[in-house]
């Protein structure tokens, strides 16, 4: 049996060891993508054996370091970052394959740079997921940030670098400028940045200063994307299509609901959060921004800006549901951080393989393009519907708990919204398909027959659009795994 | 052997440095011999931390002669910590000066560049070192007439320039340090500062005594760079050869701080200082200005030296801040940054200095594109901006942290905040370096540019290292820091 602690370090070696057998074979193409597919797998097998033990109610932990008296860098895995550490290091296994095709039809350069920093990303996730105070969270917050910049910028030109500096600019301004400071008061005011289940405030900050603390922290958070600070993640959307997919549909975005989670969850306490007059405040800024990323996703004839306004928008279902502060919509957001994951990935997928194939980023540009690619523009649909919510995808549940949390609190303004968010999310993920299948191809463009992408790229898309369907089924284990972090919610 | 320790930490550089000048048509056997000099004063300078880590001090009564009519030497945690600081920055740019001082300096001046190295070194350790006022003026004079020499030394004309402006300066700041020691003297008839301890509180209430507080702090103020006192500085360090910028830029002001320190809590005391004179209101406006002004100043330099140095008189604002708050806690905060932004600092110039050994010249349009070809030299100074932005892990957030906490302790919120953003403005001009390096093409008449020589990599990367060791294992510095504190406070606090 092998100890928590070797398993946890083990799982966020994986990547860091990676780099180096990467940049070893770096002159050998076949085999460095082969190393890139195999750490990605290894890391996934490893962190899967944590899984058992997290099941069984056990709480793996182990600390690195003890920079000065209770400010550690510490780990211990509990349901919720059990789900993100598989939910990322399992993804990174299917978009490994795909960036291999993607990079390729694509004819990027730069392939061993652009791995390496794809590894570091993952390990700044999986440090995420694992963190057992908000210090430790915070650094490799940070080093997410920090190693996912060269990855938006990887394509050198001028409209790469500007997207890029928006990206780090928000992002590092954001959690510097509010969230650090947030985390210092809490420091300051409480003595501890543990993740404790209950909450670290209750009884010992006033309310009037837990409602600023709360804002700082929602809005420090800028990688849950609430408006205004959501502009970073239309600007990141000039990196190639495996860095959308995975880093900002999963990872990168995942990570920032992710901790609003934890945030609400253990450091203030859902009982707690319900004295707090802003939380009812960003409630409603959730559901503003929810509703006009949707409104805005509708105006974007570019499919992945469509698709990033879309994710702003899916995010703050998130954020929504930790402010809810109910029992159904908690399980809800934990629920929702794997449903969306999979139809969002899904559906950059597509869109790279679209580009791959035709060049084409534009909606406008797609009619007839079904009948070229009807695998990819069926995935689209999947993917489509998981992220609407409806049956038989997966996503249908997450969205089933959030509108009965919603309701159970008494908020049928939130449900309301939710409701017309769900019809915009129609309006604006199903006409693409609309367009490739039933729209005849532009004049002087010819059908000529079923012409895909790589096959790098179509399997990976058919995976996790199958997923999106495997989920519907598979949700109660899910449920069943996120049910013991309710269990402090007190909801 | 060992008791006489407190009197070779000075006498050891100050034999050396007539020897190196006569040492000087050999330049080699001279750098050998200041090498040796100042492994030895550090060697020292350890030990006496060590003896003095239980809170404990040492006593050396020079020549003999008992206190309060000879010169006594004092050494406690406070001023073991600085000689500390000194001893190791002398350490590690010796080996790091051989080549850059072979390529900046002319041949037949570097006995008497590295002579006058080691005079401006035993200045600073003297002044550290002694518990006498007035030969506190002397070391101060003796290390900066030395340092006038070695900024004019610079490679670029404006160095004689710079370094008449720093004259100026630091002699209008030793003279007001001089006028408010005669002061004391008249008040008191002693120049021992643990005598004048004694002897102040019977004539506190005079018109002399605050005037000879006044002097001292505006005088020791000049010399430590506090805004709005600090325009010889830059000048000072974007002229001077590499190797003393690295130097001076880790001790000078570092030094200076110390002295104002052991005058506010040790002579004057806490009570007057703080409570009778409000040195909070007259320091910390100052503080705050001096943090905000330069930073913003720095972001729009085009020379990387002279960003660095703007940036260092932000720094002497960190420090400044923390003693404004008139707590033990922002008092170690202080205490440590000193050593924190001593090692960063000095490894952001040591970084600029292999720049300048290989481009000749450190200009952002100079440095462009530098990273591919020189990347651990932009390495270093990427890990090192970051200790100086004060990013987690790295030494400069350990002092960040406490910093704020006093600041928070003290209910400042404003001030925390602002703490915040300029750490912010930090990375914005740290990032302008980083972004010319490493995202920019190189100039089309770049020289076909090498890696640095390992002679100059190594101890920029053994003080890089360092801003990554203190930051992760924090403990050693944070003990040294309250042991210092407690010393200046004179009272043993549970922190």
């Amino acid at each position: 049996m092998v100890s928590d602690a070797t398993l946890i370090y083990l799982a966020l070696a994986t990547p860091l060891v990676g780099i180096f057998v990467l940049l070893a074979t770096s002159r050998w193409a076949a085999l460095r993508d082969a190393v890139v597919v195999t750490t990605a797998a290894v890391m996934f097998s490893i962190v899967l054996q944590l899984l058992p033990r997290v099941r069984d109610g056990q709480r793996p932990s182990a600390t690195l370091l003890e920079l000065f008296p209770g400010l550690e860098i510490a780990f211990v895995v509990e349901p919720l970052g059990m789900v993100f550490a598989l939910l990322a290091s399992g993804l990174w296994i299917i978009t490994a394959v795909y960036a291999i095709g993607y990079m390729r039809g694509a004819k990027e350069l730069n392939h061993t740079r652009f791995h390496v920093f794809f590894c570091i990303a993952l390990f700044s996730a999986t440090g995420i997921a694992f963190s057992a105070n908000m210090f430790s969270l915070f650094v490799f917050y940070e080093a997410l940030t920090l190693s996912t910049y060269p990855l938006v910028a990887h394509k050198g030109t001028e409209t790469a670098k500007k997207g890029a500096r928006t990206y780090l600019g928000l992002l590092l301004g954001t959690s510097v400028g509010l969230l650090l400071p947030a985390i210092i008061a809490t420091w300051w005011l409480t003595g501890t940045l543990d993740f404790t289940p209950g909450g670290i405030m209750a009884g010992r900050v006033d309310p009037f200063v837990g409602s600023i603390l709360l804002v700082l922290f929602m809005y420090g958070i800028g990688k849950a994307a609430l408006m205004p600070f959501h502009r970073w993640l239309p600007a990141a959307m000039v990196a190639p299509t495996p860095v959308s997919a995975l880093l900002h549909a999963v990872a990168v975005v995942k990570a920032g609901v992710f901790t609003v989670l934890k945030v609400s969850v253990y450091l203030f306490g859902l009982d707690y959060l319900r004295e707090l007059v802003t939380s009812e405040f960003i409630l409603y800024i959730a559901v503003f921004t929810l509703l006009s990323a949707s409104l805005v996703a509708m105006q974007q004839d570019n499919l992945k800006a469509r698709l990033a306004y879309s994710t702003v928008s899916q995010l703050s279902y998130i954020v929504a549901a930790a402010m809810l502060v109910s029992e159904f919509a908690a399980l809800g957001g934990g629920m929702h951080i794997v449903m969306h994951a999979f139809g969002k990935i899904t559906l950059f997928f597509c869109a790279g393989a679209i580009y791959v194939a035709t060049k084409k980023t534009e909606i406008s540009d797609m009619n007839g393009l079904g009948r070229r690619m009807p695998v990819t523009f069926f995935a689209f649909f999947i993917g489509a519907l998981c992220v609407i919510g409806v049956p038989p995808m997966g996503g249908v549940w997450s969205k089933w708990h959030l509108f009965m949390g919603a309701y159970d609190s008494g908020y049928g303004l939130v449900v309301l919204a939710l409701i017309v968010s769900t019809l915009l999310n129609i309006a604006y993920l199903i006409p693409p398909v609309v367009r490739a299948f039933l729209l005849p191809p532009p004049q002087g463009e010819q059908a000529g027959g079923v012409r895909e992408a790589p096959l790098l790229c179509v399997l990976p898309l058919s995976l996790t659009g199958l997923g999106c369907l495997v989920l519907f089924v598979m949700a109660q284990p899910l449920a069943e795994l996120l049910r013991p972090y309710l269990a402090v919610t007190g909801g | 052997m060992t008791e006489h320790l407190p009197a070779l930490q000075v006498v050891i550089a100050l034999t050396a440095a007539p020897i190196v000048m006569l040492l000087n048509r050999m330049p080699r056997l001279a750098w050998g011999v200041t090498l040796v000099t100042c492994w030895a004063t550090f060697a020292v300078a350890i030990m006496l931390l060590l003896q003095v880590a239980d809170g404990s001090a040492v006593h050396y009564d020079m020549g003999g002669w008992a206190p309060p009519w000879g010169i006594e030497y004092r050494i406690d945690g406070a001023n073991a910590w600085v000689l500390l600081i000194i001893g190791l920055v002398s350490a590690v740019v010796m080996p790091f000066a051989r080549r850059s001082v072979e390529q900046e300096i002319p041949a037949d001046r570097i006995g008497l560049f590295y002579s006058a190295f080691l005079l401006a070194n035993a200045g600073l350790l003297g002044i550290t070192v002694t518990a006498d006022a007035f030969n506190i003026f002397v070391f101060f004079e003796i290390s900066a007439l030395a340092s006038y020499a070695l900024i004019a030394m610079g490679r670029d004309r404006r160095a004689i320039l710079a370094s008449y402006q720093y004259l100026v300066m630091g002699t209008i700041g030793t003279t007001f340090l001089l006028i408010g020691i005669g002061f004391l003297y008249i008040m008191t008839g002693t120049l021992n500062l643990g005598d004048l301890a004694a002897r102040l509180p019977e004539v506190t209430d005079t018109r002399t005594i605050r005037a000879a507080f006044a002097f001292i702090a505006v005088g020791v103020s000049l010399k430590l760079a506090l805004f709005p006192l600090h325009l010889w500085l830059p000048n000072a360090y974007g002229f001077a050869p590499s190797m003393v910028t690295v130097f001076l830029s880790a001790t000078a002001t570092k030094v200076a701080i110390y002295v104002l320190l052991r005058f506010v809590y040790t002579v004057f005391g806490f009570e007057f200082s703080f409570v009778e004179l409000s040195m909070t209101w007259v320091l910390m406006p100052l503080a705050l200005l001096g943090i905000v002004v330069p930073s913003l100043i720095a972001v729009f330099q085009d020379d990387v030296k002279r960003l660095l140095a703007y940036s260092s008189v932000a720094q002497v604002g960190y420090m400044i801040l923390g003693i404004s708050l008139a707590s033990a806690l922002g008092l170690m905060a202080s205490v440590l940054h000193l050593f924190n932004h001593a090692i960063t600092k000095a490894a952001l110039f040591m970084a600029v200095g292999c720049l300048v050994y290989r481009l000749g010249g450190v200009s952002l349009a100079r440095i462009a594109g530098a990273a591919e070809r020189m990347p651990w030299t932009m390495a270093a100074f990427v890990v090192a901006g970051l200790s100086l932005i004060g990013v987690p892990l790295t030494a400069g957030f350990v002092t960040k942290w406490y910093l704020l906490q006093a600041a928070l302790m003290g209910g400042l919120w404003p001030v925390a905040a602002l703490l915040l953003a300029t750490s912010l403005i930090a990375a914005i001009y740290i990032w302008r370096v980083i972004e010319a390096a490493y995202f920019r093409a190189p100039p089309d008449d770049a020289r076909e540019v090498r890696e640095a020589p390992l002679a100059l990599l190594i101890p920029t990367w053994v003080l890089t290292a360092m801003t990554i060791v203190f930051g992760v294992w924090a403990q050693f510095p944070i003990s040294a820091a309250r042991n210092a504190a407690e010393a200046l406070l004179g009272v043993p606090q549970s922190w």
